[in-house]
């Protein structure tokens, strides 16, 4: 098989060519890795994707197989914020600069041991406190599509890396967003499943409450395969469940009786609207495949973002206390007293959204602010699930544009915290509700992707990824244009 | 609005050193976050719970079984500075 052909193929693809042995899982990691090496080498020529690139199926971290390699050792990105043993895990930070984790994640090695093989760690927003991937220690990441603009963030490499054929699926993690904006800007698919789905375990914590692994990859059908490896309780993770079903392969072909609710305040003002009349396009395609589309309401929506802003970095300053200059990563020299050495440290080591966010959880959390803000905060997230189970009362699924617009130029949302924030407008009231949410491209508006997501109930994943597949099928969106 | 001491004491809580040009802007970039987010006083929450955990979850606890912890050399081998087989840090007092 010539590369082209191989880079063709979709990573469930690639399985079923190598179960009926035209294609062996080393070639598909081989031509994988000249490419991933080709990029991390372009340095600046490049789209900045990775952090680090293994430099052989034997360099691949994954000294547990399993028994049944279900996954015949197809290469896998993962993002620099999962603890990978011996590798580099830096979560995009200077304060872990060539910090080597005594450990994997869990999510990492189940699919290790269910045969993956580690290809690369992937650029990401530091601490993944970002929508652009600009905040990175390393660097930017350019968006495939064009490469004046972003990819999205935080798991912008992630993302990038997919979208341009650089691995065939990757993993990432979404706190308010990071998967499925990113997903959408690049024009690939990503899904934040169920709060609990998977285990946290060895990924470097930002927002405990929120903070969920998942799949981003080329369709559905490899969504869901990834997936199906990563779920399942964790004795390591207290707030990880036990999936009430296994993930199957989506077999969805029509969408007959599933009735979608298309939320007022998630798609009016403030969606560009070249991405409303993408989205509207998708909803056609839904209707034809037999689905209902009615509007519905969710109320306290437009409040997500205010309480989102208030909780994350309230999470992350205690979660990020623990860099310290004392057990790993970097230390300030030349300190005076211990107090010094930790402030300088900190000052040194973190970049400015991170610190901005410390900052913001340290003030909101202080003595005498705390009911006003995360007591107030808490009960806005209570308000925003109960929206959902109301409306998940009368309709299966909440559709809505996963970015309010396509990819920004470079440097554009920089200035300005606030107007990089609304760019999880869309993605953050799921966060909060700890429901799965799946970002899928739905066409494209002046030339870039735009990003159609769905939501469902806690669990209803296998649902979710069936009426995605059958969506996916009719839209046929090709994003093999991006591919370099 | 933010002001300047309460910059400095939430950087002193955060134990965070800042630069003088930093706390200007962090005063100014953290009062536009709050005035953003201040907007959630607008809502009735009297009657509402804060949410404590988003899926019902119930025994979470494993058993209480000993296991092998880290060893001493790898939880010391990403350390800056160590000696005497501990981590080695600056004196608290000057």
């Amino acid at each position: 098989m010539s590369d082209a052909e191989l880079l063709a193929l979709s990573a469930a693809g690639a399985l079923a060519a190598i179960a009926a042995g035209e294609l062996a899982g080393g070639e598909v990691f081989d031509a994988y890795l000249k490419r991933a090496r080709g990029d991390h080498e372009a340095g600046v020529d490049g789209l900045n994707c990775f952090t680090w690139v293994a430099r052989g199926p034997a360099d691949d971290g994954s000294s547990e197989r399993g028994d049944s390699p279900a996954l015949a050792g197809l290469p896998l990105a993962v993002k620099d914020l999962f603890c990978t043993e011996g590798v580099p895990s830096q979560s995009g930070s200077r304060i872990l600069e060539g910090y080597l984790p005594p450990y994997t994640a869990t999510a990492v090695s189940r699919l290790t041991a269910a045969g993956a093989g580690l290809l690369a760690k992937t650029n990401q927003d530091e601490f993944a406190m970002g929508s652009s991937n600009e905040n990175s220690a390393f660097g930017p990441v350019l968006n495939p599509w064009d490469r004046e603009r972003v990819p999205g963030g935080s798991s912008g490499g992630s993302a990038a890396a997919v979208a341009a054929g650089l691995a065939p699926w990757a993993l990432g993690t979404d706190t308010g967003g990071s998967i499925r904006q990113p997903a959408a800007l690049c024009g690939i698919v990503g899904m934040k499943p169920t709060y609990g789905l998977v285990s946290r375990y060895g990924m470097i914590a930002f927002a405990s409450s929120l903070d969920q692994a998942g799949p981003l990859t080329r369709d559905v059908t490899d969504a869901a395969l990834l997936l199906s490896h990563m779920v399942g309780q964790d004795p390591c993770d207290a707030t990880s469940l036990a999936s009430p079903e296994p993930i199957r392969t989506p077999f969805g072909e029509s969408l007959a009786g599933v009735r979608l609710g298309v939320p007022d305040e998630l798609t009016g003002e403030g969606i560009e609207a070249g991405v409303m009349e993408s989205f509207n396009g998708a909803l056609d395609s839904a209707r034809e495949l037999g689905a209902e589309v009615e509007r519905v309401k969710l109320p306290h929506a437009p409040h997500a973002l205010s309480a989102y802003y208030v909780l994350a970095p309230a999470e992350c300053s205690s979660n990020l206390a623990r860099y310290d200059g004392v057990r790993y990563g970097l230390r300030a020299e030349a300190a005076d007293d211990l107090l010094q050495m930790y402030t300088r440290t900190r000052h040194d080591g973190f970049g400015a959204e991170v610190r901005r966010r410390i900052m913001l959880g340290t003030y909101a959390l202080s003595s005498g602010y705390y009911d006003a803000y995360y007591g107030r905060a808490q009960r806005v997230r209570t308000k925003i699930a109960e929206d959902f189970r109301h409306v998940f009362g009368g309709v299966d699924f909440v559709v809505t544009p996963t970015s309010p617009t396509v990819a920004f130029k470079l440097g554009e949302r920089t200035a300005d915290p606030l107007s990089m924030y609304y760019s999880d407008y869309c993605t953050v009231p799921m966060s909060l509700a700890g429901i799965p949410a799946l970002s899928m491209p739905c066409g494209l508006s002046e030339g870039l992707p735009v990003g159609f997501q769905i939501s469902g109930p806690a669990f209803s994943e296998n649902r979710l990824l069936d009426a995605a597949r059958a969506l996916e099928r009719a839209l046929a969106f090709d994003g093999g244009a991006a591919r370099v | 609005m933010i002001d300047r001491d309460e910059v400095l004491h939430v950087a002193r809580l955060a134990r965070l050193a800042l630069s003088e040009e930093e706390i200007e802007t962090m005063a100014r970039e953290l009062s536009a976050v709050l005035d953003h987010v201040a907007r959630i006083a607008e809502l009735d929450l009297s009657n509402t719970p804060p949410t404590s955990h988003v899926v019902e979850l119930t025994g979470a606890l494993r058993p209480d079984v000993p296991r092998p912890c880290l060893p001493r050399e790898l939880a010391l081998a990403q350390a800056p500075s160590v000696a005497d087989g501990g981590f080695l840090v600056p004196s608290p007092q000057a």
